[in-house]
């Protein structure tokens, strides 16, 4: 089927919509579970636990796709356009089910794991303490209390982004600009107490 | 070089970075500029954010093996 017999066969007004909708499902349903069998293994999730996440997100997707129907203007192929909802679906249910599932997180201090986050040995940890020091100062000191919550559920928690929407009734848009204006924040920081002398280059 | 160099490209952002909402809305057509070559050069605040957020490079990832697979 052509891109626009699939918008022309979806529109509520088509003669035969409910077929034309069963076959976005089946679409969206091959759709998520191909991509649920990708992520699946990495998150240990499998058989039917799986199949049932990828069920899931093919209805999700395809409630997605007939409410946006209107944005698809053709500049790519429907089956791509439709797949993203699926692939989002499936991403979002599948990172949320195996962090729920996962054992409780350790109490040690997140702050003191950071450096090995960064790849720092534990000799250039001890070298660059005070710069962790700075680091957590302005963490604490120069962030909003949400951009706080963001940074250190991301950073320093490894929360998932996808976790931290439900958590926080947001979206993944505003909790990344959240994170972006942090970053800068902490860079900052950084540079006014002379810690990235010589490191990267200024963008 | 120390460690630093991870930590400090963490921190830094890229003022054309097109955000997660942006990018999910351009993704489908940045797949198929992907399969063509020419993506970055389509899309090149896609590209920066896809640089950078795990999360959405995640699910390019995903919707090109999509298409890969069923095309």
């Amino acid at each position: 089927m052509s891109s626009a017999d699939w918008v022309a066969e979806l529109r509520p007004a088509a003669r035969d919509r409910e077929r034309a909708i069963g076959e976005l499902y089946v679409l969206l349903l091959r759709a998520a579970r191909a991509e649920a069998a990708r992520r699946g293994p990495r998150l240990g999730i499998a058989g039917a636990e799986l199949d049932d996440l990828a069920h899931q997100a093919a209805g999700d997707a395809a409630v997605a796709v007939l409410a946006k129907l209107d944005q698809f203007r053709g500049e790519s192929r429907f089956e791509t356009w439709a797949y993203k909802f699926a692939i989002l679906e499936v991403a979002q249910k599948t990172t949320r089910h195996a962090w729920l599932r996962a054992a409780p997180r350790g109490n040690g201090d997140d702050w003191e794991a950071l450096p090995d986050r960064f790849g720092f040995s534990p000799s250039e940890a001890s070298e660059w303490r005070e710069m962790f020091s700075e680091l957590r100062r302005a963490v604490q000191e120069e962030l909003t209390a949400h951009q706080r919550r963001v940074f250190e559920a991301i950073v320093l928690q490894d929360v998932p982004l996808d976790v931290l929407v439900v958590q926080l009734q947001s979206s993944r848009g505003a909790i990344y600009k959240t994170l972006f204006d942090a970053r800068r924040k902490l860079r900052a920081a950084l540079v006014a107490k002379g810690y990235m002398n010589g490191v990267g280059s200024e963008r | 070089m120390t460690g630093r160099e991870p930590l400090w490209q963490f921190l830094t952002v890229n003022p054309f970075d097109a955000g997660c909402a942006e990018s999910f809305a351009m993704l489908d057509r940045y797949a198929e500029r992907v399969l063509a070559g020419d993506a970055e050069s389509w899309f090149p605040d896609v590209a920066a954010h896809l640089h950078v957020c795990a999360t959405c490079a995640e699910d390019l990832r995903g919707l090109l093996h999509l298409i890969r697979e069923t095309s």
